[in-house]
């Protein structure tokens, strides 16, 4: 039994434009794992993606998938793995039932393991009421759901995840984060791609963050945020402000007379900044983040690499 | 993927592309029945009666074997073009090639569905040619044999074609510039023993003749080819496609980046 769901060893890949898509990366990723990969857009997370599903040729390096080398046991590291793409990518015309069925015999499951399986997934991922109807009918949310369902139908231990909640409305995205852990706590590793990093920082245990075709950062979820050295909120005020207050030791700026921006250091905590306000009389109504705190660090990290 | 797997994978992939088509059999089947009717209304009735017996028969009888054929050539590469190019227009492509499913699978499958087709319509255009002409099957497992081959070989290399297709119009340029002119050009509508010595050694390179022979061989029993070097000729042929399918999926080709 091997102890990484993906060991990925000096991964390359130049496009035919002499494009470097990926440079050199080395990660692993754990058994059992909800990874999130991250990257600006162009970073090379669609090629990585690409090239663990084989749908992108590598230049060079050495990939296995639950142990299984993609060169030398091409078939059994493909077998691991369920892909859930960015783009719709389905037979329109084809009821849902079907195109599950088809992925599960694309599998070489037998057609009664199939037809279970493929029941089982749509009913699982709400989708049962629909099985006679074709994509073309579904609702974007649908559609995403019908994707999950299509790349769990063969029991994949390794689910890759491109952007799968692109363009779906927060209602939905909430209840795919539901299933999504709960399919993790199934034991399954989730390697996820998306650009709300919100959903990065609640769902994933790890994180790997791509730009410009190589790792800046691998490491845990806690481990990052703990590098976070600052972090910005507004302060909503009870009362109209009547002069500057004095916030020694703190950033901060105006935003309206009833709206502070402040941002804390390591060094200051939160119960310092109210201790202050407190003492002028000050009355914070309400706080928020300014940002996500992954989001934050996303920006720094990349905006760091860019400069 | 174990060889049971595989034939699983393959059944699949052959059920799904026998239901792609069926389920448009208006766009399908019935156009070339359709065509060929007019075919033997107008070139067998109206113009082929005013037409010399070939090899002792009439000329209706004659082209039915050709027509048949020509039916076959056209409908199995269409299907495998068609449905190649669309997997890949509509990228569902992908849910084979993310699958352990090895391509020689892929390619089979395709082409399984393309002889499937091919042979439905063959069928077709049979009965409607039993309306106008009296067929007496010569050699059936020629016929048969060269049905299933002429079929599988344009299905092989309609997959060529959907490869390297970047727009639906790339997949009308073969059928309209190569495939129709070799196809009426092969024999269908005549005997090469007709032609000038100069033009008959130019259609001996045309391999839609020994197809279309090889057929009418099998139903009449007669040919302006030798029957071996036809068969030859046609496994060549389909050996030589296949192998370059396997060659095209494997480099990705057109399908991976």
């Amino acid at each position: 039994m091997t102890e990484n769901a993906l060991t990925i060893r000096g991964l390359n890949k130049v496009y035919k434009n002499k494009v470097v898509a990926l440079d050199n990366i080395d990660l692993n990723v754990g058994m059992g794992d909800f990874f999130a990969l991250l990257g600006p857009n162009g970073a090379g997370k669609s090629t990585l993606i690409g090239i663990l599903t084989s749908l992108i040729n590598k230049s060079a390096g050495k990939v296995q998938i639950m142990g299984f080398d993609i060169d030398t046991h091409f078939s059994c590291a493909k077998s691991q793995i369920g892909l859930v793409p960015q783009e719709f990518n389905f037979n329109s015309f084809e009821p849902l039932i079907e195109i599950i069925k088809s992925q599960a015999g694309y599998y070489g499951l037998d057609r009664k393991s199939a037809t279970d399986a493929a029941e089982d997934c749509l009913h699982k991922l709400d989708l049962w009421d629909k099985r006679k109807h074709t994509p073309r009918e579904l609702s974007g949310g649908m559609k995403r759901r019908l994707m999950i369902a299509r790349a769990l139908v063969h029991d994949p231990k390794l689910l890759i995840l491109d952007e799968p909640t692109a363009g779906v409305d927060i209602e939905v995205r909430r209840s795919m984060w539901e299933l999504l852990s709960k399919i993790n706590g199934e034991g399954k590793t989730i390697i996820l791609t998306t650009h709300y990093l919100e959903e990065a920082e609640n769902l994933c245990k790890s994180i790997a963050i791509i730009d410009h075709g190589k790792v800046i950062i691998d490491t845990s979820m806690g481990n990052l945020l703990e590098k976070l050295n600052e972090e910005s909120f507004i302060l909503y005020l009870q009362y109209p402000l009547k002069g500057t207050p004095i916030l020694k030791d703190f950033q901060f700026k105006l935003i309206n007379k009833k709206t502070i921006e402040v941002t804390l250091t390591n060094q200051k905590s939160l119960f310092d900044l109210f201790s202050l306000l407190n003492d002028q009389d000050i009355t914070v109504l309400s706080i928020r983040n300014k940002s996500n705190r992954l989001e934050e660090m996303f920006i720094k990290l990349t905006s760091n690499k860019s400069n | 993927m174990t060889l049971i797997e595989q034939s699983i994978a393959l059944r699949t992939l052959v059920i799904k592309e026998i239901r792609r088509f069926l389920r448009i059999w208006v766009q399908t089947i019935l156009p070339p029945a359709i065509t060929m009717t007019l075919y033997f209304i107008i070139m067998g009735k109206f113009i082929g009666s005013q037409i010399r017996a070939i090899d002792g028969y009439s000329y209706i009888e004659f082209i039915a074997p050709g027509l048949i054929m020509m039916s076959i050539i056209t409908n199995s590469y269409a299907n495998s073009v068609s449905s190649f190019y669309s997997s890949k227009f509509q990228r569902h492509i992908e849910e084979m090639l993310v699958s352990p499913m090895p391509n020689y699978i892929i390619i089979i499958g395709f082409m399984l569905g393309g002889i499937a087709r091919g042979l439905i319509v063959g069928t077709a255009v049979t009965i409607v040619a039993m309306f106008f002409t009296k067929l007496q099957i010569h050699n059936l497992s020629l016929v048969i044999f060269t049905a299933i081959i002429t079929s599988a070989l344009f299905s092989a290399a309609g997959i060529i074609n959907g490869v390297f297709a970047n727009s639906f119009d790339d997949i009308s340029i073969i059928p309209t510039f190569i495939l129709t002119p070799l196809t009426y050009l092969g024999g269908v509508f005549f005997s090469v023993a007709m032609l000038p010595s100069f033009w008959q050694s130019i259609s001996l390179a045309n391999p839609i003749l020994y197809m279309v022979n090889s057929f009418r061989l099998g139903i009449l029993g007669i040919t302006d080819v030798n029957a071996v070097v036809a068969i030859i000729i046609m496994t060549g042929f389909l050996i030589s496609l296949f192998c370059v399918c396997l060659y095209l999926l494997n480099k990705g080709i057109g399908i991976r980046n």
